[in-house]
C-alpha cells in the first residue's frame, strides 16, 4: 500500500507544458470524495461469486488500472465502485468530505459508447441538463468539452453517425463536460482500432493532466503500461496484486500474475 | 374472380366520381380512428414506458393483463361502451351513445392496451442498452422513460401504426356503439358490413379495396417520414 498512498496531484510527475490548466472548480484530493474505499466487497449473482472478497482503496489524482482477463470480475468491480451494482456483501465508502453527494462527482466511459439518437452536442446538453446546469450555460460547456477531444467541427452531427473512434471521443466529451472528481472507464478502447484507441488513450491522459483522477479496465497489458500508476491485477473474481505500475511489470509477486504478463491462458 | 374484376371497377368508380356520400364515410372514418389512437397513445406510452422501468408489486401480472388485452373482442368492448352510454347507463347523462365520439371511446379501448403493451417492450428493451448510461448521468426513472420514449421514436412509430390498424379495421364495436346511421356514423367497415348484408357485394368488396387503400396510405406515408428522420439522425 506504500506506493499508494495519499498523493497531491500536482507534486506527481512531469508536467506537460502544453497541457490545457485545470478546469477551476476541478480541485479535489482533500475537499473532494475521494479516496474511495472498497471494504471486503463481493458481488454474487444466482450464487455465482462474481467479485470475491475485494478490498481497495482509490487515491486522488492516480491513474488506476483494473487489469485482469475477461471476465475476471474487473468490469463489475468498476460499477461497484461506480455506484451501478450493489454489493451483495461489503462495503463502498467515498471518504472525502464530498462523499455524501459521490454520484455528482464521477463519471463513466462504457466499452460501447451510449448515444442518444441526437446531435452530439445534444448529447451533451442534455447530461448538462440532468447535472441541473442552467439551460444557458449549457452550449457553451458543450462546446468547449467538444474541442477538449477535438469534435466541435461535428457538433451538429448526428452522434450515431459518428464512426466508432468519434463516438468514443464524445462519450469522453460527454463526461469532461461534468466536470468529475472520478473518471471511470470500462474498455475504453477494447472495440477500436488502434488509431482510434491512440486518441482516445490520449484524451484520457489529458484529462489525467487536467487533474482528474482516471480509473480504467483492461486486459491489454500494454495499454495498461502506457496508461497505469497503479495496477490492481483482478483474476477469478479476487484480487491477486496491487502496486505501482513500474514494480507490478517489473516484478509481479503472484504466479498469477506472471502468467498473465507472460500471455499464458487463464485455465 | 367476375365479382373481383366488378368490385374493383365499382372501386375506381366510386372514387373517380368524387361520391359526396364515400367521401363523408371516409372522412368520419379517418376522423375516428385517428381520434382513438392519438388519445389512447397519449396515455398509452407514457404508461407502457413507466411500466417497463418502474418495480412495484404486481407489475408482472399487469404486464401479462395488458399483453391479453391486446386480443380484446371488438364486439365485447362495444357492448361494455353501449352499456355504459346508454340511457341507463352510468354515463346515460352524457348523451354519447351513436354519436361519432362514443366510436372513439370503444376503439380507444381497443387501442390502448396494443400500444402500452407494445411500448413497455421497445422501452424495455431499450433501457438494457441504455439504462447504465442513464444511470451513471444521474438520470430519475421518470426523466429515463421520457427520454426513452423520444430515443425509440421509430419503433414507437410502429407501435402506433399497429394501434390504427387494429382501430380502422374493426367493426364490431362501432357497429354497436355507433349505429351505423347513415351521414352520422357510419364508417368504412360498418357501410361494408350493410352492403354485403344487402347483397351487393360489389359495393361492398369496391369499399373494401378503398379501406385497404386508406390503411395502405397512411402506413406509407409514415413509413416515408421515419426513413426521412432516420437518415437524419442516424
Amino acid at each position: 500500500m506504500a506506493e499508494l498512498g495519499l498523493t497531491n496531484r500536482k507534486g506527481q510527475g512531469p508536467v506537460d507544458p502544453d497541457a490545457p490548466p485545470a478546469k477551476a472548480g476541478q480541485e479535489t484530493g482533500p475537499g473532494g470524495i475521494l479516496p474511495l474505499e472498497l471494504d471486503a466487497v463481493s458481488y454474487e449473482v444466482e450464487g455465482r461469486r462474481l467479485v470475491d472478497g475485494i478490498s481497495l482503496r482509490l487515491n486522488p489524482g492516480r491513474r488506476t488500472v483494473l487489469l485482469g482477463h475477461n471476465g475476471a470480475g474487473k468490469s463489475i468491480t468498476l460499477r461497484l465502485c461506480h455506484g451501478l451494482l450493489k454489493p451483495t456483501s461489503g462495503e463502498v465508502r467515498w471518504l472525502g468530505p464530498l462523499g455524501r453527494n459521490a454520484r455528482e462527482h464521477q463519471a463513466m466511459v462504457f466499452q460501447r459508447p451510449v448515444l442518444l439518437r441526437r446531435s452530439a452536442l445534444a448529447n451533451i446538453t442534455y447530461a448538462l441538463g440532468l447535472k441541473g446546469i442552467p439551460a444557458a450555460k449549457r452550449t457553451g460547456l458543450a462546446m468547449e468539452a467538444l474541442g477538449r477531444v477535438g469534435l466541435e467541427s461535428l457538433a451538429r452531427t448526428p452522434a450515431r453517425v459518428l464512426s466508432g473512434g468519434e463516438q468514443q471521443r464524445l462519450a469522453l466529451a460527454r463526461a469532461w463536460a461534468l466536470d468529475p472528481e472520478v473518471l471511470f472507464l470500462d474498455e475504453p478502447t477494447a472495440s477500436l482500432d488502434p488509431a482510434a484507441a491512440r486518441k482516445v488513450e490520449e484524451t484520457i491522459q489529458g484529462f489525467h493532466q487536467a487533474g482528474m483522477t482516471i480509473v480504467l479496465t483492461t486486459h491489454d497489458m500494454a495499454e495498461a503500461r502506457r496508461l497505469a500508476d497503479d495496477v490492481y491485477f483482478i483474476h477469478q473474481g479476487k484480487l491477486w496484486e496491487q502496486s505501482g505500475a513500474a514494480g507490478f511489470f517489473r516484478n509481479p509477486r503472484t504466479r498469477e500474475a506472471r502468467a498473465f504478463l507472460s500471455g499464458e491462458l487463464p485455465l | 374472380m367476375n365479382e373481383l374484376a366488378q368490385a374493383f371497377k365499382m372501386a375506381l368508380a366510386l372514387i373517380l366520381t368524387g361520391d359526396s356520400d364515400l367521401l363523408e364515410i371516409v372522412w368520419l372514418t379517418m376522423q375516428v380512428s385517428i381520434s382513438a389512437v392519438a388519445v389512447a397513445s397519449l396515455a398509452a406510452l407514457p404508461l407502457g414506458g413507466a411500466l417497463a422501468l418502474f418495480s412495484f408489486p404486481g407489475r408482472r401480472t399487469l404486464i401479462i393483463l395488458l399483453n391479453s388485452l391486446m386480443g380484446l373482442p371488438p364486439v365485447v368492448v362495444g357492448l361494455l361502451v353501449y352499456l355504459l352510454l346508454s340511457r341507463q347507463g352510468p354515463l346515460g347523462e352524457w348523451g354519447l351513445l351513436f354519436t361519432p365520439t362514443a366510436m372513439v371511446i370503444a376503439q380507444c379501448i381497443l387501442v390502448f392496451p396494443i400500444v402500452a403493451a407494445l411500448t413497455r417492450q421497445v422501452v424495455e428493451d431499450l433501457w438494457g442498452e441504455y439504462g447504465e448510461q442513464l444511470r451513471s448521468l444521474g438520470a430519475s426513472r421518470l426523466r429515463s422513460v421520457a427520454t426513452l420514449l423520444l430515443e425509440g421514436r421509430f419503433a414507437l412509430s410502429t407501435v402506433v401504426l399497429a394501434g390504427f390498424g387494429r382501430a380502422i379495421a374493426e367493426v364490431g364495436a362501432v357497429l354497436i356503439v355507433g349505429g351505423n346511421i347513415a351521414h352520422l356514423t357510419r364508417v368504412m367497415t360498418t357501410a361494408i358490413a350493410l352492403e354485403t348484408s344487402r347483397g351487393e357485394l360489389s359495393l361492398a368488396l369496391g369499399l373494401g379495396i378503398l379501406l385497404i387503400g386508406l390503411s395502405v396510405s397512411v402506413n406509407g406515408a409514415a413509413y416515408l417520414l421515419r426513413e426521412y428522420s432516420g437518415w437524419r439522425h442516424g
